[in-house]
């Protein structure tokens, strides 16, 4: 069912429960219209005037339509106490320490996202708006002691892959959203007040981008710019060895050009950035473009990324 | 509009000249008709913003044809579409076509010219306040249009014009809060009205159980409207003293917007706007469903030529529904920071309401079984509307479900939820209704050939548009994009369907075009019909068609439930409900 419904890549603990959920609900959805369907066209067949000159008074005399509704009722009373309403308590209670996890203050803002590291140190320094300029966004005091090893970025969330986020989340101006597809996340960003989520990436960035990517056909006429948030795959090559288009190389009309030349019509592409948190409450005249990347990495790779943003931070 | 003068005048009502027959009349049915028009005007109008949308979704970036020059620099430069005119064309396309089209048209045009009649009345209660109902909409339309030329154009915050972006948003805003007073205004009026009327002035023998099944839905939807609307209408006020008295209702301390702090005392809360916005807005979606539900099971009846099943079930469910939507608004805010008890009150609410709509649609749907069917024009659409609204309702379970909402909420398997519920669901049956009532309004019948391909056009058409969204919105792509979703790499693959969805947009606006000449054509050259040319049982079709003024040349008296269709033992397959025999 899955499947079917075209759902994107489980990148995240919840997504599989969320969409275990998503599945059987529509399972309810998906029997109950062919059914009534299938009685709704066989009445319409098989009622018309032309074969039925005669109506009955009395209809239907069997009193299984009531059956069906209380068949339904049942089957909404048991989704909702044995699966939805559980699945919502842990999404919205089951937070767990932070020590155990990577904390990240989200600050929305038209149009970008802000994110806000602690540091080597765990605390947050201090914030204040009449701080805020172009510079530091977050109006962040780099006087505060706590503040001198935090970290901050635009529009680049990078996260370790299988340990607990935790994202303190606010706004500072209009409701946003902060909404991750790929991990099924998604939390209104609410000026004025915060609000704590948390989720665990389950796939890198690279293994989310091995599972999307797809072969796509390629010719001298195919527009280019369609294609401008992907990557290849891997490397292209004509009959002389010459490299056409490298791995993790983006597609030019001249490079489609090519491509034809050589014979070659299908490439695999992956999107560049595969994670992406979209911004999905109207925001704005930005609000199409409120896009920022997640980066899921390995632990290492997390503590390399740390290492070289405090080095940053030093000079 | 079309009422002969000739038209022999019930009760000694005298001729009352051109201005107060035609303009400002207080006869309910010229008003039906008023309303019927003007609303129409508006669906049309409404969906012509969306189909420039559609071009900018389909084609973004890339000027838009024909009337891309016309739409002025501060839109649409070199006949590019700005953002800020998207978002324009996004509020107001949500906003005229349910204030101004769905809910007008069901309510305003329908109840008024069919409840009175349908219920033996002479006039509404209070006819000077149904003039005024219709005259305050107007009004209400003619703001909203007119803040298209305010400097910023309309209203851009969407149809829920959610603060703070509303608060500090162009002037259109506050054209769109004025708009809604008039509009709101207007509706109260005519629910305390359609109240009144529907308690006070039935027939004798016009029992509650032997109403039409409309009649009960224009008396739940009064309801609603007079209970609802009210607190939005506060709402509106907040918001308009926030926007120019210097308040701070929905505004909290500290927003910084642009690299500005922003000069406001602060201390409200954003989501006080939600909570009364959605306290009116859910209900209104039974406002919008109810009357076309009406609509749908009186043609049913008609064109089974057997009562409907289970008519009590109907009745029922539709009191019970009136009442649980006043208890599940906030099933639109669970992703605004909601914690396990509010929603739990409300997840269960909603799956509740839902069970009195699956009845609705059981017994509309099990009425079919044992009649005997015509195809008639109105019986088509009203066929449609049944798997229509079905597909509607059933893809608001996954959205009434918090877990399941997460991932949904926001994108465009909303837009094709409660699409599926106004458009195919709402407006083809208030097309039933009007192929219906036709005849009863003007005393001739629409083309059923021009009818048949206004349908099936339609049909086709419409499905083609709201079942895209489905999959786009699975895929997690978010509505309101002012380039359909273009940037992101987790809507790539779902992006082409954007040109197929325009393209049958644009397609079902040809689909209208032998409905608008069929209507305007049938007014002078339809064929002629009697009082009752569809052998219907209801009282409407007691009288001549068009009604004189005063509805009835003679008292009517009731005598039985309001579809006695092939009693057994009958001459005929149908028993006026003041049929004596």
């Amino acid at each position: 069912m899955q499947e079917f419904l075209g759902l994107p890549p489980e990148a995240s603990t919840y997504a599989h429960e969320i969409d275990g959920s998503m599945a059987m609900i529509h399972w309810l959805m998906f029997v109950l219209f062919a059914g009534w369907g299938a009685f709704y066209v066989y009445s319409l067949l098989r009622f018309r005037r032309s074969k039925n000159p005669a109506a009955r008074y009395g209809g239907l005399k069997s009193k299984f339509p009531y059956v069906v509704v209380a068949a339904v009722a049942i089957f909404e009373g048991v989704a909702l106490a044995a699966f939805d309403l559980p699945l919502w308590a842990k999404l919205v209670k089951d937070i767990p320490s932070e020590k155990d996890a990577t904390v990240v203050r989200v600050v929305g803002e038209q149009f970008a996202w802000n994110f806000h590291y602690p540091g080597p140190d765990g605390i947050f320094g201090r914030t204040d708006i009449s701080l805020v300029s172009p510079e530091n966004p977050l109006g962040l005091d780099r006087n505060d002691p706590a503040a001198k090893d935090d970290i901050t970025t635009v529009n680049q969330l990078v996260i370790p892959v299988n340990r607990p986020v935790i994202v303190r989340l606010t706004s500072k101006d209009m409701i946003h959203s902060f909404g991750i597809p790929y991990f099924r996340v998604k939390q209104d960003a609410v000026p004025g007040q915060s609000v704590r989520l948390s989720f665990t990436p389950t796939m890198t960035s690279d293994e989310v981008q091995e599972a999307v990517a797809r072969f796509y056909r390629i010719d001298r006429a195919t527009d280019t710019d369609k294609f401008s948030v992907f990557v290849a795959q891997q490397e292209y090559r004509d009959k002389e060895g010459n490299v056409l288009l490298a791995k993790g190389d983006g597609i030019t009309p001249d490079v489609a050009g090519k491509l034809a030349d050589a014979g070659i019509g299908e490439v695999r592409l992956g999107p560049y950035s595969p994670i992406e948190v979209a911004c999905s409450q109207l925001c704005g005249l930005g609000h199409y473009r409120m896009r920022a990347t997640v980066t899921v990495v390995t632990a290492t790779g997390f503590q390399e990324w740390i290492k070289d943003q405090e080095a940053a931070l030093q000079q | 509009m079309t009422q002969s003068t000739s038209v022999e005048h019930g009760s000694g009502h005298e001729s009352q000249g051109f201005w107060r027959t035609y303009l400002f009349s207080q006869d309910h049915k010229t008003i039906g008709i008023q309303y019927a028009i003007t609303s129409l005007l508006f669906l049309l109008f409404g969906f012509t913003l969306m189909m420039i949308m559609r071009w900018q979704l389909a084609y973004p970036g890339q000027p838009i044809p024909l009337i891309g020059k016309f739409l002025g620099e501060a839109n649409a430069p070199d006949g590019i579409m700005l953002p800020e005119f998207y978002n324009q064309l996004g509020a107001m396309h949500g906003t005229i076509m349910i204030f101004l089209g769905v809910v007008p048209l069901g309510v305003g045009a329908f109840g008024n010219f069919v409840m009175p009649l349908q219920i033996g009345a002479p006039d509404m209660a209070f006819p000077k306040l149904n003039m005024m109902s219709y005259w305050v909409y107007f009004a209400g339309g003619v703001t909203m249009l007119g803040s298209f030329l305010l400097p910023g154009g309309a209203a851009n915050s969407g149809w829920t014009s959610y603060p703070p972006l509303s608060d500090i948003a162009t002037i259109g805003q506050t054209a769109w809060l004025i708009g809604m007073f008039f509009l709101i205004t207007s509706s109260l009026l005519g629910s305390i009205n359609f109240i009144v009327t529907i308690v006070q002035l039935r027939a004798p023998g016009m029992t509650f159980m032997r109403l039409p099944f409309f009649v009960w839905a224009q008396l739940v939807t009064s309801f609603l409207l007079l209970l609802a609307f009210p607190p939005l209408e506060a709402a509106a006020c907040l918001q308009l003293m926030d926007r120019l008295a210097g308040t701070s209702f929905f505004l909290p301390s500290g927003l910084v917007v642009s690299g500005q702090v922003v000069q406001a005392s602060g201390g409200g809360s954003p989501l006080l706007w939600q909570h009364l916005f959605w306290f009116l807005a859910h209900p209104e979606v039974y406002v919008l469903i109810l009357p076309a539900m009406g609509i749908v099971a009186e043609i049913i009846a008609n064109n089974t030529r057997k009562p409907l099943w289970s008519y009590r079930s109907l009745v029922y469910s539709t009191l019970f529904l009136g009442f649980m939507s006043f208890i599940v608004w906030a099933h639109h805010m669970y992703i605004t920071g909601m914690g396990t008890t509010l929603g739990t009150f409300f997840q269960v609410t909603t799956m509740i309401i839902s069970i009195p709509s699956v009845v609705i649609l059981a017994v509309l749907i099990v009425s079919l079984w044992g009649g005997s069917i015509r195809f008639t024009t109105p019986m088509m659409f009203a066929c449609a509307f049944l798997p229509m609204f079905g597909i509607g309702g059933l893809t608001g379970l996954p959205l009434g479900l918090a877990p399941t909402d997460i991932p949904l909420h926001d994108t465009y398997y909303v837009i094709g939820h409660f699409h599926y519920i106004v458009a195919p669901g709402s407006i083809f049956a208030l097309f039933a209704g009007v192929y219906y009532w036709f005849p009863k309004a003007t005393g001739r019948r629409m083309n059923d050939t021009l009818g048949k391909i206004h349908f099936w056009g339609s049909l086709i058409c419409i499905n083609t548009i709201f079942m895209p969204m489905f999959i786009q919105g699975l895929a997690g792509v978010s509505r309101r994009l002012y380039d359909g979703g273009a940037q992101y790499a987790h809507a790539q693959g779902v992006l082409s369907l954007n040109l197929v969805m325009s393209v049958a947009a644009w397609s079902l606006a040809i689909f209208q075009i032998p409905f608008i000449i069929n209507f305007f054509v049938s007014i002078r050259k339809g064929k002629k019909v009697g009082d009752n040319p569809w052998d219907a049982t209801t009282l409407e079709w007691a009288t001549s068609s068009p009604p004189p003024h005063g509805n009835f040349i003679r008292p009517v008296e009731v005598y039985r439930g309001p579809h006695e269709y092939s009693v057994p033992g009958a001459a005929r397959d149908f028993l006026p409900q003041n049929d004596p025999a």
